[in-house]
Order: C-alpha cells, then sequence, then structure tokens
C-alpha cells in the first residue's frame, strides 16, 4: 500500500482528552495510516480518546476496521473513545455493519467532551 | 435512462488502491446518469468499492499490477430496469460457495465487505470465468419513471 500522509491532520488535547481531526476519504488506499496515527494516540495514555470524523466524506469497511481495532485497544487500556461528526454516508456504513450501536457517536466536539 | 450514446461504460484499472477514488467517481456518475437517487448511489458506490478491495486483498493479494475490468450498464428491459457492474479479476479463483456474510455481533476488525455489498446491492453473484479469475456480477433496480422523483 502507498504511504501516503495521514489522514489525522491535528491532534488536540482538552485535559486529558485528546481530540483527533481527520480529513479526507478512508478507503484501503489511506486505512493503514488512519490506523496507525489513531494507535498512537494510545501512547500518551489519554482518558478518552474522540475521532472527528466531519471531514471524511467516505469510508469504507477499511476505515471501520481501523476503529474497530481502536476500539479494542481502548477497551483493555481502560480509557473510552468517542466518534464526533459523522457524514450521512458514513452513518449508514456503520448502520449497516450494526456497529452504530458498538460504538459511541456525538454530535459534536462539545458533547464528546462533556 | 440510459448511460450516454446507450452503450454500456468500460473501465480497466491496475490493483491499485490509490486507483480507487477515480473509480468510484466514474461509479458516482453512472449512477446520476441512470437515475439513482443520492442514497442509493451512495450505496452502489461503497458496494463497487468494498468488491475491488476484496479483489486487491484477496483474488491478487495486494500485487498492484493486475488487471481488474469494470463494466457498467442500464438494463432497460420494461419492468426490470437495473444497473448492472460487472468486475472482472484474473487473480486467485473465489468458490462462491466459501462467500457469505459473517456474523455482525462478532466486532473485530475486517470481514465486512462481503455484507456490505449485499446490504447495498440487489443482487451478487460470483463465477469463476474461463481462462481463470472471477467474475462477479452486481445489480442495483433503478427506479421506475413514476419512483424517479422519490429516489
Amino acid at each position: 500500500m502507498s504511504n501516503q500522509d495521514s489522514p489525522v491532520k491535528e491532534i488536540r488535547w482538552v485535559g486529558r482528552a485528546v481530540v483527533a481531526r481527520v480529513a479526507g476519504d478512508i478507503d484501503l488506499n489511506r486505512s493503514p495510516q488512519f490506523q496507525h496515527s489513531l494507535l498512537a494516540l494510545l501512547d500518551e495514555r489519554p482518558r478518552r480518546i474522540i475521532v472527528n470524523l466531519s471531514e471524511v466524506p467516505y469510508m469504507d469497511s477499511s476505515g471501520v476496521a481501523s476503529l474497530v481495532k481502536l476500539l479494542s485497544r481502548v477497551r483493555k487500556s481502560g480509557c473510552s473513545l468517542r466518534l464526533v461528526g459523522l457524514s450521512d454516508r458514513t452513518r449508514s456504513l456503520f448502520e449497516i455493519t450494526r456497529l452504530d450501536h458498538v460504538f459511541e457517536i456525538y454530535a459534536t466536539e462539545e458533547e464528546a467532551l462533556a | 435512462m440510459m448511460l450516454p450514446g446507450g452503450k454500456p461504460i468500460r473501465l480497466c484499472v491496475l490493483s491499485l488502491a490509490s486507483h480507487l477514488p477515480v473509480v468510484r467517481a466514474a461509479v458516482q456518475k453512472t449512477c446520476e446518469l441512470a437515475g439513482l437517487g443520492a442514497e442509493a448511489a451512495g450505496g452502489v458506490v461503497l458496494g463497487v468499492d468494498e468488491a475491488l478491495t476484496n479483489i486487491i486483498r484477496h483474488a491478487y493479494k495486494c500485487a498492484e499490477d493486475r488487471p481488474i475490468e469494470i463494466e457498467l450498464a442500464v438494463l432497460d428491459d420494461p419492468g426490470a430496469r437495473a444497473l448492472r457492474i460487472r468486475l472482472r479479476d484474473y487473480g486467485c479463483p473465489v468458490d462462491p460457495a466459501e462467500i457469505r456474510s459473517r456474523d455482525l455481533g462478532d466486532v473485530r476488525p475486517g470481514g465486512l465487505g462481503v455484507h456490505i455489498m449485499k446490504k447495498c446491492m440487489d443482487s451478487v453473484e460470483y463465477r469463476q470465468a474461463e481462462g481463470g479469475g472471477t467474475v462477479l456480477t452486481m445489480i442495483k433496480n433503478l427506479p421506475g419513471a413514476d419512483e424517479r422523483g422519490n429516489q
């Protein structure tokens, strides 16, 4: 797979929560970098990880798989994971795969940080 | 509604993940020309993308120089209007009996592609191709003339 720039464009700390802003399509081409960047967030031992997907117009199952892997690691490490700003398309993908009941999904960063 | 020229659209791409956005754009436009609404078109794009991902990963085992042929056609028979997508690869043969969705209650990475394809399409059919490889045919029914405004 190609080694493009990470789709994770910004990492911001709010207390002990870390907010990752993601941009662009997440597909087979970009999901390896996406997953690598997300899993690296755990190295800083946050209490909560918030993944902002509001700038992600398209995601496929490889992107979802990256988030499932992160969720698995998050649960083992005792922190929490919240997703924010899913587009209609991305939300539909989560519904199709029934993962909308597995992930904590919020409309805004403010709600996810509360 | 027919595609421009009334003929199928044929593309041939290499098994490169970086080419997937180009195919998605072509499928999206074809869906629009065929009269599919935004939600249904999004599902078709996703279904084709998942199928191509499976070909790259499983049929070609991530080799980046193998051909994938794509045909997009509108079947405009009265009472049976549909968008037909055919994907042809020359990779490892797939046993159609072994292609099935996995249990979604088992939350783990991967294995969702076939489930997504079946949810997004009205028909998904694999067959082994003469000369090796696989032909995947996916059908998405199109709205009738009186339904188009609601799709």
